[in-house]
């Protein structure tokens, strides 16, 4: 899968344990009005390259506010963040667009996927921005589409798939960039336990092809089938340890038995 | 991204709320359409006005019988009795550059032709007003000096009184009655139309009877309304003006200081004050539609609002898979010119459409210039991308995180 080589990422094929994301005393305060809202407190962390993380924490603990970040699409007020060893945290708004578009792959709870837009359209997005030539873009929508298990799916709209291809067309378009780290925000937030692990078996099979991927969840048997877990709470992370026993998702999807249809 | 994936995305953005887009642009179908249709028209009034001033010679003059001051009562144009046929002649005597000259006196009148009545303007002159005014007749024939010598009664219709008054006849050689006097029909006029600007009366809705029958047989007058006079050239017009004016205060013992019991006007001043005329008249037809070209892109802007907030989801995508500021505004604003674009182009077959119908139902002459069409052009584009800047760079502006929470 040319897609995931990591020829992409020069780094890693000189270092194994490099460091994909590294943040250093990250702050980031909200002011609503008169009072402030301290919603990360000195987080210092660093995930390598090929990690799979599950970030956990109850609402209001900063998880989300800490996936922003990660994602570009925030800054932190204080702190540093460096993605691929490049300090982005006070990088100007065109710039972060840039990175989010070339080493950033997002997945959303809700899916996001632009309506009446078919799935290979939906995929190709990011290469438009890219500004990719036409062919190669089509080409590598496929291929991401195909990655997912949807390569006969292409030309459907996102109102004719089930919630698991909806998110599996997110996760293509995720990917279509070839980006140096997946940041799924939820991803199995909408969906039934069974797609829910379907889900889960596709990233843990995208991380074994080298795929960086950090998740946050707040399910604990979801965040069960990442390498490592990283608990958030009051802004600070208080517990960051290695998964263990993790469970093969592919292996699991056996044991569920499959939804009666209604 | 490149232009034609905005371009297309814009398409499909705009087809999903067709009914929308189809009433947001016609604001702009209107606009446009309206100033190329109202340009077309003040343009046409303008070049008729240019052809009639060129038809009828730069180099007509008329004098014009003045006003009269009773102890600080002034009477308008036309009210003064001293204007009469000795001051013609010593104009045709002493004036070297006038060509020829004519009495002009009109009354209103009703011709009668058996069961048929037309009203309108009789005319005392002479054959030599044919020859200034250089209309020529189209069936029969002037009368004759010798007419005018005996005071007969014969009568040269406009075009328009023959066509009322003998819709089916030929009327040269019958005869009509004015102030129950009857007069035999000699000639019929050429068409002349309406006169310049368009917006005058009808030139062709008059009759023409000698000086000598009027004055003696109709109004009993003794002096003249008016001379029409023709200069040798346009430049020579000038000279002849003053000179006129000199003869004429002379003869009529105008003391330095007084004021003239006479004007004269001189057609090439006319032709400029009729050109400029009409020209204002097409800026102020224009500038009239511009408004509704205005409150098209209002319309536009209106609806392009509404969309940014509608699609805020659709902007958080696109912003957090890589979108740029630029790229949103970009996006944003081609959507609007195409907007305005498509409105435009559809707005100049309908003006050019309306300018065709306006010349055919109203019977003005309509002109639509390429310079109309393509001012359009970019000023359509110009109010996509004026009133489409704000709702765009509202759409940029948005953030991300903001954006993708919206429901």
């Amino acid at each position: 899968m040319d897609l995931l080589t990591k020829e992409n990422n020069p780094a890693a094929q000189s270092k194994g344990g490099e460091a994909v994301l590294r943040v250093v005393d990250v702050h980031k305060y909200y002011d609503l009005g008169e009072t402030r809202v301290h919603a990360l407190r000195g987080v210092n962390s660093q995930i390598n390259r090929g990690e799979f993380v599950a970030i956990m924490g109850a609402s209001g603990s900063g998880k989300s506010t800490f996936m922003n970040i990660l994602g570009c699409l925030d800054k932190p007020t204080s702190g540093q963040y460096f993605l691929d060893d490049i300090d982005v945290s006070q990088h100007s708004k065109a710039e972060l667009a840039l990175i989010r578009n070339r080493k950033i792959g997002f997945v959303f709870q809700g899916f996001n996927l632009l309506s009446r837009t078919t799935a290979l359209e939906n995929v190709e997005l990011p290469t438009l921005y890219a500004r990719i030539e036409k062919k190669e873009r089509e080409k590598r929508a496929i291929d991401a589409l195909t990655l997912v298990g949807l390569g006969d799916r292409v030309h459907h709209f996102p109102s004719q798939l089930s919630g698991g291809q909806q998110q599996r067309v997110a996760i293509a378009r995720a990917l279509v960039n070839k980006p140096a780290i997946l940041l799924a925000d939820e991803p199995t937030g909408n969906l039934d336990s069974r797609t829910s692990v379907e889900i889960m078996a596709i990233f843990q099979k995208l991380n074994d092809e080298g795929l960086t991927i950090v998740l946050v969840t707040h399910e604990h048997d979801i965040a069960q089938f990442a390498k490592r877990n990283l608990v958030f709470r009051d802004g600070k992370i208080r517990k960051d340890e290695l998964v263990k026993d993790r469970p093969v998702a592919a292996e699991v999807i056996n044991t569920i038995p499959e939804l009666d249809e209604d | 991204m490149d232009f034609v994936s905005i371009l297309r995305i814009a398409l499909r953005a705009l087809a999903r709320n067709k009914l929308r887009s189809s009433l947001t642009m016609l604001g702009i179908i209107i606009g446009v359409g309206a100033v190329i249709a109202m340009v077309g028209v003040g343009q046409g009034a303008r070049k008729q006005v240019q052809d009639q001033i060129a038809a009828m010679g730069s180099n007509i003059l008329f004098v014009g019988s003045g006003s009269v001051n009773k102890s600080g009562m002034r009477t308008g144009f036309g009210q003064t009795k001293t204007l009469v046929q000795g001051d013609l002649d010593a104009i045709l005597r002493e004036v070297p550059t006038v060509v020829a000259a004519a009495p002009s006196s009109g009354t209103g009148a009703q011709i009668v032709y058996e069961n048929q009545n037309w009203s309108t303007r009789v005319n005392g002159t002479t054959p030599a007003y044919f020859e200034v005014r250089v209309w020529p007749i189209q069936k029969g024939a002037a009368f004759s000096e010798s007419d005018v010598e005996q005071a007969a009664n014969v009568i040269v219709l406009g075009s328009t009184v023959a066509k009322n008054l003998f819709p089916d006849v030929d009327p040269v050689g019958k005869t009509v009655r004015v102030k129950n006097l009857p007069f035999k029909v000699v000639g019929v006029l050429s068409s002349k139309g309406y006169s310049a600007g368009g917006m005058g009366g009808d030139q062709d809705d008059t009759a023409m009877i000698p000086i000598t029958t009027l004055m003696k047989k109709i109004t009993g007058d003794t002096w003249l309304g008016g001379i029409m006079l023709s200069a040798a050239s346009k430049e020579a017009s000038y000279a002849a003006q003053t000179q006129i004016e000199g003869l004429l205060r002379d003869r009529h013992r105008i003391r330095q200081g007084q004021d003239d019991d006479f004007f004269v006007r001189n057609m090439a001043d006319v032709a400029a004050l009729q050109d400029q005329s009409s020209a204002v008249f097409t800026y102020l037809l224009g500038s009239v539609a511009s408004v509704s070209l205005i409150v098209g892109g209002i319309g536009i802007m209106n609806i392009m609002l509404v969309s940014v907030t509608e699609r805020t989801r659709e902007i958080g995508i696109r912003m957090a898979i890589g979108a740029t500021e630029a790229d949103v505004q970009r996006q944003f604003l081609i959507e609007a010119v195409v907007l305005s674009v498509l409105g435009g182009a559809i707005g100049i077959v309908g003006g050019v459409g309306a300018s065709f119908a306006i010349t055919n139902l109203l019977g003005w002459a309509v002109l639509v210039s390429p310079v109309a069409i393509i001012t359009a052009v970019f000023f359509s584009m110009g109010v996509g991308v004026f009133f489409g800047y704000y709702p765009a760079r509202k759409a940029a502006r948005l953030d991300p995180i903001e954006a993708l929470r919206y429901e």
